[in-house]
Formats: structure tokens, sequence, C-alpha cells
């Protein structure tokens, strides 16, 4: 199979540009949804309290 | 070891060794009849097989461990992994003061061919990335999983075959490079065996940590988890595509690349560069978001910037690698693609650095008092810094100045030394007394010895690497009234000569510190347990809200 240098070029400047703002537009939405909060900070909390076994 | 294992495990690692043998006396038959130097290799897996046969069957009619096991964690290959780690470490930084050295002195080579820079420099870069990062990221992911998941890990077997199978293939890669075996692929060298050995070692860590996960308790999958397994997963895949190779023959250790010209080019530093990215800073940053903030006693200062950062690096870094070929027959707009992606890295990477440094934010105290802590307060720092040169460097023109020359090699330092090292002998020194239930290190002055020797070390080498690496990209580009260059590229050379030495210097600091650290460890393991447990892994109760 070939692929034209200018088939490529084209495929990169539109759907990976799409491709990419989407992956950081839902990245985002996930890290800043405000109801995902408490759970992120529950999640950084819980390492420290670590009482090292593990749960039965 | 063995008292660990159940009665099947222990059956199926005897039939696993047994298998290992066999594969190495074929391979060392086969090659025999060619006289391919593959018949050393044949010998060491036998060898290696035979050797780990004998501990299993020593220890095959111990009893069985009881149920109880199932109530605790599985730490043994943790505590085999971080002892590994240390000795590729010695051993690895030692090859480096001898390859930094050869380049000052290049008749210490001795008139012998194993002993030729080309030969021991992946000997010292296979020794310090596979050997001393390698180990330290499979003790610690082992560790880690386990406790963000408050799971134990499904079997006892399969993470010694990951530990130890591993181990094999960074000793095949090795002994091959003396040998003079080698695909002259940059950090990925070992041949076709070799990484076939590797792909079903890999596969096997994955699968084990997927399992793992699979187990937790906890619901949550806490992010250093996902910095391992991104580490694991594209490990996995830049491993395969870039040794896609064809033997020339079963019997022997040539191979050639399923690729040619520039598309190997690009396809070898798309690996490189990701190896940097998912080898050298995912794992490693695993290894920060947990050990840091458990040390630290305080939660990461944002959780959802490590997330941000997580998705960043994975997306970027992917895209980055073609910087490695500007200003050749690579296409313009791939090198562009390259240089603009390795530009928005600084956001991500920038990110995790002042994550780490503002969790620290309010216990300077303990950064101060604490050589362990700052040990991981370093590695932030210069994971700041050299990925700042790191964006700086894939500017074309930056890179026009600095490609092929010392500068390079000082960026790689600061990242390989500063932050690589620097977090791994952070995080070994908070996890042993951990381990192996001691109240601290055997000597808490000694760890402090090995933060300013490493640190020293460290700006030394870099110190040193940048003057000639400018030095050197600027006389290779002088020209004089009639058109043509000043200096020869001898005159280069010996310009370089006092810088070589300077660095070989750092390197021994560097060196020097992992010794000390070896030795702190060892000692440490050796000392007596205290009847009572000590209170390292218990909660730290005050300022639990994070700082965000």
């Amino acid at each position: 199979m070939d692929i034209a240098h200018s088939t490529l070029v084209g495929f990169s400047k539109s759907f990976g540009l799409v491709y990419l703002l989407a992956m950081a537009a839902v990245a985002l939405a996930y890290a800043l949804w405000p109801r995902n909060r408490d759970r992120f900070d529950k999640a950084a909390r819980d390492i420290i309290e670590d009482e090292d076994k593990p749960w039965l | 070891m063995i008292s660990g294992l159940t009665l099947s495990e222990r059956q199926a690692a005897i039939a696993i060794l047994i298998l290992g043998t066999m594969i190495g006396i074929v391979m060392a038959a086969a090659a025999a009849m060619r006289a391919d130097a593959m018949e050393i290799h044949g010998y060491i897996v036998a060898l290696y097989s035979l050797g780990l046969l004998a501990v299993v069957l020593r220890g095959y009619f111990a009893p069985e461990p009881d149920d109880t096991r199932l109530a605790s964690y599985y730490d043994d290959p943790s505590k085999a992994g971080i002892i590994l780690s240390m000795a590729w470490a010695v051993f690895g930084m030692f090859m480096g003061v001898w390859v930094a050295l050869l380049l000052a002195f290049p008749d210490m080579t001795f008139d012998t061919a194993w002993a030729s820079f080309g030969r021991m420099r992946p000997v010292h870069t296979t020794g310090v990335i596979f050997g001393f990062g390698g180990n330290a990221l499979i003790a610690t992911s082992y560790h880690v999983m386990q406790r963000t998941s408050r799971a134990r890990m499904p079997g006892q077997f399969s993470p010694w075959f990951v530990l130890l199978g591993y181990n094999l293939f960074c000793i095949l890669a090795v002994s091959g490079y003396f040998m003079g075996i080698t695909q002259s692929k940059e950090y990925a060298e070992p041949e076709w065996y070799a990484d076939i050995w590797l792909v079903v070692v890999w596969v096997t860590y994955l699968v084990l940590y997927l399992r793992t996960l699979a187990r937790r308790k906890e619901p949550h999958i806490y992010v250093a988890n996902w910095y391992y397994l991104a580490f694991i997963l594209v490990v996995a895949i830049l491993h395969i595509v870039n040794n896609l190779a064809v033997p020339v023959s079963f019997a022997g250790a040539k191979s050639y690349s399923a690729f040619s010209g520039v598309q190997d080019a690009m396809t070898q530093w798309w690996y490189g560069h990701n190896a940097v990215a998912f080898f050298l800073t995912a794992g490693f940053l695993g290894m920060m978001y947990y050990y840091l903030p458990k040390r630290a006693g305080r939660p990461i200062y944002s959780y959802r910037m490590s997330i941000i950062g997580f998705w960043g690096i994975t997306f970027f870094y992917m895209w980055a690698g073609s910087h490695h070929l500007h200003y050749t027959a690579l296409p313009q707009w791939v090198q562009t693609l390259g240089m603009t992606f390795s530009l928005m890295l600084l956001i991500p990477s920038w990110i995790a650095a002042a994550n780490a440094l503002l969790t620290l934010n309010g216990a300077w105290d303990k950064v101060r008092d604490d050589a362990t802590l700052r040990f991981m307060m370093m590695a932030a720092v210069f994971y700041g810094l050299s990925t700042f040169e790191g964006s700086f460097m894939a500017i074309r023109p930056v890179n026009s100045l600095s490609h092929y020359t010392d500068w390079t090699i000082g960026h790689v330092h600061s990242g390989a030394l500063g932050w690589v090292a620097m977090i791994t002998f952070g995080s070994i020194y908070a996890l042993v007394p951990w381990l192996w239930k001691r109240e601290r290190m055997h000597s808490p002055a000694l760890v402090e010895v090995h933060f300013w020797l490493a640190l020293a070390g460290t700006l030394i080498y870099v110190f040193a690497m940048w003057n000639s690496g400018v030095l050197q990209g600027l006389m290779w580009r002088t020209y004089n009234d009639s058109g043509t260059l000043t200096y020869s590229f001898l005159d280069t050379v010996v310009a370089m000569h006092p810088y070589y030495i300077a660095r070989a210097i750092g390197g021994l600091f560097f060196l020097t510190g992992a010794v000390v650290g070896s030795y702190n460890i060892w000692m440490t393991i050796r000392q007596p347990a205290p009847t009572v447990a000590p209170p390292g892994d218990e909660p730290v109760l005050a300022h639990l809200e994070p700082a965000e």
C-alpha cells in the first residue's frame, strides 16, 4: 500500500488536530468536573492513611 | 523465598526452569554448529535456569505457606528487586566512570575488543537504565500497586517470573555487548532472541499488574498506578515495534531490522524518545506520586494537576521523537511536528514538577532534616530543569548548535542522575525500612553523605558537559575569513579533554554515593529486626487536607 505524502499531511492536519483537542477536552473535563473533587481529595488522602494490610 | 510459594507454584517454577535449561542447551548447540557468539548466550540461559532450579529444589520440601499470607502484602519480590537494583546501580555507574575515562584516556581499552568504547558504552547505558532503573521500577510498582489497591498480588509465582526473567534479559544484553552482539539501535541493542524473551516477560508483567488492579478493594485507581501502567503498556508497544527484525539464521545472533533508511531512523527515535518518556519518566513519576506524599506525610498538592499532567505526558510525548532527527533526510514537517510537541511537553512536565514541590510547601523543615525527602525534592527540581532544557534543545535552531555535542550528554545526565536516580534513591530509602520492618535506615548520616555526593556529582557532571558541549558546537561552526572551518575535528577533541576529566570525577562522586547507599541498605537489612513493629507504616493524622 502506498500512501501519498499529501494524504498523510492532510490527515494529520485535519483529524490529528481534532483528535488532540478532543482528548484534551475530555481529560480536562474529567479532571476539573466539580463532582469529582471529593473523590480526588479522598484518593490523595487515602494513600497517607495506610494500615499496610490488604482489605479482605 | 521458596517457602512463600505454594506447592503448585514450586512445580510451575521447576517446569519453566527445566524448559529454560533445555532452550539454553538448544541455543548453545545450534549456535556452536555455526561458530556463532550466541553459543555463549545459550550457556548463560542454561546456567541461569539451572542455578534457579537448584534454589527451587533446595526449598521444595519446605512447608507450604498457610492462608494467613493472604492477609498481608507479598513483598519478597520487591525486596529482591531493590537489592538487584542497587547491584546494577553500582555495576552500571562503575562502567559509566570507565567509559568516561576512556574518552579522556583512550588507551584504557588495553588493546582488547571488549573494552572498546562502542561495546562499553551500551553496557553502561543498559546497566543503569534497564538494570538499575528497571529493577527499581518493578520493585516499587509491586509495592505501590498492592498498597493503593489494598489487595495482595494474585499469586506468588508471576512476580518472580517477571523480576528474574527481566534480569536474565539484562544479563543477556550486557554480556552480548562485550562479545559484539548488538543490533546497533540505541537503547534497543539486544538481538532478536533477547527481544522475544523480553516480550514474554513484559506481557506477564502487564497481566500481573492488571490482575492486581482487578482484585482491588479501593474503587478509585490512585494516579501512581496510571503512570506505572502507562510505563508498562507503552514500553511493550515501543519494544515490539522497534525490534521487528528478521534473523539471518535461528542459529545465530545477527538480525536485520524490518525498517530501512529514514523510516528506520524515525522508528528508532520514536522508540528512543518514548523510552525516555515512558521508561525514564512515567514510571518514575508513578514512584514520585506515591513515595513523596507518603514520606512527607502530606497528600499530593493537587490531584487534578496529576491527572491533567498524566494525559498531557502520554499524548504529547508520543510525537516528540522526531526532534532527534533535525536537519536530516526526515521530512521538514515531521521535524517541526516533533519540535512543536516537545515545546508543548513543557506544560505537563512542569505541572508534575510544580505539583511535587508545592506538596512540600509547608513541610520544608522535613526537607531540611530528612535527606530521603530531600532526594525526592531535588529530583523534582532536576525534573523541572531537564524538561525545560529538553524542550529548549528541541527547537531546531538551538538543536543546530547542541546536536551531536556533549550538551546532549549533559542534558541526558541532568535527567538521569538528577531526576531518575535521585527519585529512585529517595524512594528506596523510604521503602527499605518499611519492607524490612526496621525503624529507620541503618545510618541516616550515610543517607546524608549519599545525598551530597549525588548532588555534587550531578552538578560537576552537568556543568562539565554544558561547557564542553557549547564549546564543541561553537568550534564546529566557526569559519575563518577564507570561508573554511577554523578548527579541525582534532582541535575540538583536544579542547574537550579537561571537561572529560571533570566529567569522570563527577561520575566518580555519583558512583561513590551509590556504593555508600548500597552499604547502608545492606546494613539496614542485616541489623536485627525490632521485637515491636515500627511505626513507619502507620497513618500520619495531622494536616490531611490537600493544600489545593
